[in-house]
This record gives C-alpha cells, structure tokens and sequence, in this order.
C-alpha cells in the first residue's frame, strides 16, 4: 500500500507537548516539511527560544540550540557568521522575539543575516500561563491586563512584519496564518521561500504566523479560530511586506 | 639599574609619542620597559601624562609617583610633577611654554625653548622631539646614534617624509646649549 | 629568542587569540577595553576571521554563545559594566557546557562608574556573574607578556574542560604597552567538539546544546556532572607565583597589575630589612588556597592588597582558616596604589607584629 501522509523525517518521532488546538503543531510540521524537501537536514541548525516552543530543540531532527528568552538572533549569527554554509533558523514567539529580543530582532534584520526566522504570533504569552505580550490586541484581556489591554496604560501592540520591511537588510518579511487549510498551503510556501532564500543568499528572512492560543485565550479550538479572523487579522492583516524578489522584479 | 620617567603636557604635544619612542628605544637596546598612558577624555586636548620604567631588571610596577626624570610641556604639569621629581632627578621643560621656576636645589632644571627652536627651523610640531635630544644628551640611556636609528625604525613607511625632520628636531636638541 | 613587539595590552590579548586559532569576536565598545575590538577588526578579516560588532553586550555573548555552540573557537571582551551585561549569557553558555574567552579588562564601579583600572569585579568574576551553581576559570594576568600567555591559556582551557574561560586584567594592563614575545605560547592537547551544533549531516542523532533541564533530578544530575569536571580544574590547573616568601613574616597576596606594585614594596621594605613576600595568584579560580595556607604556617601576617574595598581578601582568610591573621589594604574607584604606600603598609604592620 503506498504510504500518502506521514511524518517529515526533520521532525522526531515524540509526543509534542502543546495543549490541544494551538496551531504550534501545524507550523512546525511545516518547518520540518520544508526542511526535507529542501534536503537540508543534515547541515540545519535551529534556535529554539524561551516561551511555549522552548522544548523545540527535542522535535525538530537537526541539531538543536536552545537560547535564553529573545537571543536566539544573536545565537543564530553566532552560528551562521562562523558557519556560513549551514542552514540556521530561530522559530521564536511573540514576547521573546518582539519584547525581550527586540533589539536583537530588529539588529539581525539590520545585519542582514542570512538566516531565517519563524515568528508566532498569538498574541499572549502561552507558557507563563497568559501574560500580556508586545502583540496583545488593544481591549484583550489577559492575566496582566485584567481590565483589557489599554492603550494608555499599557500602550500599543507592534506590527513586526511591518516594522521590519522598513530595514535595508530585509529579504522577505512576510505575515500568514494557519487557520485554514489554504492559510496552511500558503504559509507553508512563505516558509520554504524565505528558507530557500537563506539558500540562495539574499539575507534576512522572517515569517510570521498568526497563531491561536485556546487555552490561555480561554476559548474551544473552532472558537479560537474564530477568534484570530475576526480580531487579530483586522490588527495584523496578512501579505507580503517585503520581498526584494518582487522589487526585483 | 632603574631609570623613571614621566612625560607631560597638552594633548597634541606628542607626550605619548615621546614616552613610547623613549620606551621602545630602550626594548631595542636591550632593556626592560614599561610604558603607562594616562587615558581617558583627557586624551582629547586636556592633560596628558605618560610613565616609562627603563630597567635592567625585571621591572615591578609601572606605575610611578616620584620620577627620576621629569619632562613637562606645560604649565600644569610643570605645577604638578616640578615637586614631585625625586632628589638628584632631572627636569626637563619646554620654557617657551613654562615661564616658572621652581626653587628646589635638589634636582637639575633643564630648560629648553623647544617651542621656539622648532618654529625658528621649520619644525612646528616637533618641540618634542626637541626635548628627547636634550634628555639623550643629558641622561646618557642611550647612544646618539643608535637613538636616532631607533627613532627612524619606528617611523613607518607611508611616513617617510617625517624621517628628515623628525632626525633634524633631535639633532637640534642634542647640540642644543644655554 | 624571537623579537619582541611593544605593545598594548589589549592589543596583546588580540594578536594571542589569533596566534592560537581565535579568530572570530563578538564584542561591543566601552573604554578602556576598546582596543581588543579595534585591533580585531583591523586582523581579522586578513586572516579570514570575522570581528562583529554588535548591537548591545547582551547580544555579543549570546552571538559568542551561537559561535562556540557551533563548535568554533570564539572569544568576547568587554569592561565591568559590560560585563553585568553579559552575565546572563554566561550563564548560558556555563550551563550548556561552552567553551569560550571572555575578557573583562576592569574599570571602577558600581553603576557607571569610571574608567580608569580596578579589581573590583573579583566577587563577580569568581562568585556572581550569572545565575546559578557555576564557575569561569578565572586567569588574571599581571604583565603585558601575560595579556598574551594567560589569552592563549585560557582558550586551550577552556576547550579541555568545555566551560567558559575568564581574563580578568584591568585598565592599567590593558592600556600599558611592554615588550612581548609571541613565541612561546605552550599549546595542550584539546578534545575533539564532537557535541557541536553543525549540522548532523544524516551521519550522526542529532546534537542538542541546552541549559534546560525541567525534571529537578535531571539538572541536579548534570550540575553534579559539571562539579566533577570543576574538580578536576582545582586539582591540575592552579597556578600562581612566589616572591622572596621563603623566610617572610609577612606575605602580601596580590594579583593583577596590584602584584606588581607590592612587588616593588616588598623589594622596598626588604631594603628597609622587614622580611616581606609575595604570593601572586595567577588563576583566582581555582584559588591558590594551599600555597597560601603553606604561606601562613610560616609567615606572621598576611595581607591582601587590592584595588576594590577588600573581596579577594575572602578567599585569602578561607585558606588561611584562622591560622595567622589576615589584613587588607586597597584603593578603589580608579585610584592605584602607589609602591610608597603599600610599603608603608608593610612597615607599619611590622611594627605592630
């Protein structure tokens, strides 16, 4: 019988630790997707950060490097700066790569390394139990903004995609979301482009993805869904920013 | 045998630059040395001071309060080291510069116009290489000539242009008397 | 004999590193370190290395941590406030068993501070810097000639016992030029990276550097782990030096740039017939901690001169246990301590024994 779905061979035979219909899953199998059919298990290196994906480093089948909360930029230069011909990612969430490694984020994109970062967006921190982050939705509540996020006191959430598509080093930021299976198809080209960017040379790569978080938004997994389409894509519309490809062009 | 020295002035006086070429002379004749910059903001136009510890033995600190010689380019440091230059040490000064006098018997006063002998021969900028003419004169570390060799050795090749003048300033020094 | 350059200490620090095979830095601006990273940035690239500079002190050692992941040899330097900065990432990089240089050239503190030379990151330095059971080998260097010595020292160090390596100078060393030999830099043999994150090549599982260990069994396993190896660092790697103690009554215990000025005052009180010494630790961790409990069984007194308010002194009345009494005699914020007072120091010590 021919075998028509099974597991990427990048990504480890191991329970994954995310609570039920948090949309980690789906980008990582993407990752791992894209890094076979791009045949370059064998010479990747991932970062994995400190938030909800810290565990990375035990489900993607490459070599692993975990860094501390929002350095995983940093780590991945590090890398890539003294092993130019390998491939490097950093799969980070929203706190760690748009709060505490902001300045690394924004640096890396300036630098343009030629290395490539998965961003998840979901608008909460997940692994501390829900806490406000940069990308908290203006009127969202959380843990910490018990009353709904408000602009004056706790200020306003940030457009990474956009903010970055503003840098020279930029390649390609892009912002898509999973929570279709055309969203999937789609998100899953943006990573293996902004991978086959790394390939080809042409400097810093981000995709960001819009992500749900049903437990600490409180929500079923449809509902949260629901959620992302009708509040956070509004806030945070999906495209293309910047793809030196298509100026080329 | 230790020799002390201290070199002081304005920044842009080429203090440090006497203070290295005394120091680097005295590695390639042989020697222990140690050179010690003051740094900081101070580099940029303020004070500027620099130790050299010349020595045939290993040399412990580099760092000196009370020098064997002293080598002032300025009013300010002629006020602060003058006092401080140890019994039967040497004074060197730019007195085109330094019109003060000091009434310590203890140490020998050398006064040099250098600022005034480097305009009167075309070599503005060179009064320090002036006074390290009259320190090998009058100290005796090294020989004329393998100071000169020394100072041309460390003068690199984009430079060479600065050889002759550099050479002349010395000379000037050197055979330079009251 | 080769010929002798005179040079920087900072620039001596440079040119060590890159004799040995360092030839990638990571590292941010502060004075009076900047030089490490100016020479660096002129070799480097001639040499087909890369100096980088970052965007802030945090990110330079988490890029030094990403380098030695990789299994690249890689140093960063910085001064005192850069390095409360780094401290996290060293940390990390302890904990994921990385070896690397990191090169404080100390300027006074706290806060800002200022910037002339100072010891008075000794506590950080074998203490506190980074969270958690960890520990630098920690060289401190007392010459130009060792800027150089203790640099390539602490790079093969660091490879043997996979941990991160510390030379603790200070602004007075890093900015006095003296004559230097690169000569002569004893090489060790150093272990193969096999744990390095350069990509499996379908050849290998695959590697894994992380400091997280969430079942508290696991991490207490691989902290103990991690102590044996630190043991083995106590036993093999101490060194220090010994001046005129064989018959002293007092012994100073120095390091650094301070060394050489006691030296001087031992040399001066000696003259003036007080039996001095003085025991130089070359690493401050592992401490000298039997040469000087060997010291005081003979001696009358000790003292620990630094340029802080009195930290390494700690770790002299540790070894010394009780045995003999300990004094101490510092200057600090930037102020060195004149060879003339030190000696009167010792004189006035010795009229009270």
């Amino acid at each position: 019988m021919k075998t028509v779905f099974d597991r990427p061979h990048a990504l480890c035979d191991v329970p994954l630790h995310y609570c039920p219909g948090c949309t980690h899953g789906i980008v990582h199998r993407l990752v791992a997707e894209v890094i076979d059919e791009l045949g370059v298990e064998g010479k990747t290196i991932g970062i994995a950060p400190v938030g909800c994906s810290v565990f990375a480093y035990n489900y993607f089948n490459c070599d692993m490097i975990e860094a501390a909360h929002g350095r995983a930029p940093a780590v991945a230069t590090g890398v890539k700066r003294t092993h130019p011909d390998n491939v490097v990612f950093t799969y980070q969430g929203d706190g760690d790569l748009a709060a505490i490694g902001t300045a690394e984020t924004v640096h890396v994109a300036a630098r343009g390394e030629n290395i490539t970062i998965i961003f998840i967006n979901n608008a909460i921190y997940g692994m501390t139990g829900g806490q406000m982050a940069p990308t908290t939705l203006p009127g969202q509540v959380t843990t910490t903004s018990p009353y709904g996020r408000d602009r004056k006191i706790q200020g306003n959430p940030i457009r990474v995609c956009e903010m970055l598509s503003t840098l020279d080093g930029t390649a390609l930021a892009a912002r898509v979301s999973v929570d279709t299976p055309k969203a999937v198809i789609n998100a899953k080209k943006m990573i293996k482009k902004a991978f086959q960017n790394q390939l080809d040379g042409k400097g810093f790569s981000i995709v960001e993805v819009l992500s749900t978080c049903p437990t600490n938004w409180g929500m079923s997994p449809t509902d949260a869904l629901q959620w992302l389409r009708d509040n956070m894509i509004p806030y945070y519309p999906l495209g293309t920013y910047k793809d030196i490809d298509a100026q080329e062009a | 045998m230790t020799t002390t020295m201290i070199f002081a002035g304005s920044g842009g006086q080429g203090i440090q630059f006497s203070g290295k070429q005394i120091a680097k002379s005295g590695m390639y004749a042989g020697y222990q040395v140690t050179f010690l910059p003051s740094y900081g903001p101070e580099m940029r136009g303020g004070t500027s001071n620099c130790t050299v510890v010349i020595s045939d033995e290993e040399i412990g600190s580099p760092s000196v309060v009370s020098p064997d010689i002293a080598v002032v380019m300025n009013k300010p440091s002629f006020e602060k080291f003058a006092p401080r230059v140890q019994a039967g040490g040497k004074l060197f000064l730019d007195s085109t510069l330094i019109d003060l006098t000091t009434d310590r018997e203890d140490i020998s006063v050398i006064p040099v116009p250098a600022t005034t002998l480097a305009e009167e021969n075309g070599l503005n900028g060179f009064s320090n290489v002036i006074l390290m003419g009259k320190i090998i004169k009058e100290t005796g570390l090294f020989k004329y000539e393998d100071f000169v060799e020394y100072l041309v050795a460390s003068i690199p090749p984009a430079k060479a242009a600065l050889i002759e003048k550099n050479t002349k300033a010395l000379e000037l020094g050197y055979n330079y008397t009251v | 004999m080769a010929k002798k350059v005179l040079m920087k200490g900072n620039e001596a620090i440079a040119e060590a590193a890159i004799s040995v095979g360092c030839i990638h830095f990571f590292g941010y601006p502060i004075t009076p370190q900047t030089e490490v990273a100016e020479y660096l940035a002129k070799r480097l690239p001639k040499v087909g290395g890369l100096c980088l500079q970052a965007e802030s002190e945090v990110a330079a050692i988490n890029m030094t941590l990403g380098a030695a992941a990789a299994g690249t040899r890689v140093m960063t330097s910085s001064s005192s406030p850069g390095i409360s900065l780094k401290s996290e990432g060293i940390s990390y990089i302890a904990g994921s068993d990385l070896p690397c240089l990191i090169v404080n050239v100390q300027r006074g503190g706290p806060g800002l501070g200022g910037i002339q030379p100072s010891q008075a990151d000794y506590y950080q330095a074998t203490r506190g810097v980074g969270h958690g059971d960890l520990r630098l080998i920690v060289l401190a260097p007392s010459s130009v000639q060792e800027m150089a010595s203790l640099t390539a020292q602490a790079l093969d160090l660091a490879d043997i016992y996979r941990m991160p390596a510390m030379l603790l100078a200070d602004g007075a060393l890093g900015q006095m030029m003296e004559p230097v030999d690169f000569s002569a830099f004893p090489k060790r043999d150093v272990p193969e990276k096999t744990w390095a994150t350069v990509g499996h090549n379908n050849a290998r599982p695959h590697n894994i550097v992380n400091s997280l260990y969430i079942d508290p069994q696991v991490l207490e396993d691989s902290v103990k782990a991690r102590y044996q190896r630190y043991a083995e660092v106590e036993k093999n790697e101490v060194q220090y030096e010994e001046f005129m103690t064989d018959d002293a009554d007092i012994v100073l215990v120095a390091f650094g740039i301070t060394a050489r000025i006691c030296k001087s005052a031992v040399t001066a009180a000696r003259a003036a017939g007080i039996k001095a010494g003085l025991l130089r630790p070359i690493t401050l961790w592992p401490f000298p901690k039997d040469a000087i409990s060997a010291a005081a069984d003979h001696a009358k007194a000790l003292m620990s001169v630094e340029m802080s308010m009195g930290q390494m002194v700690d770790d002299v009345r540790l070894a010394v246990n009780g045995k003999k009494p300990v004094y101490f005699y510092g200057r600090t914020g930037g102020m060195i301590p004149s060879v003339e007072e030190v000696t009167k120091e010792i004189c006035s010590l010795a009229n009270a024994l």
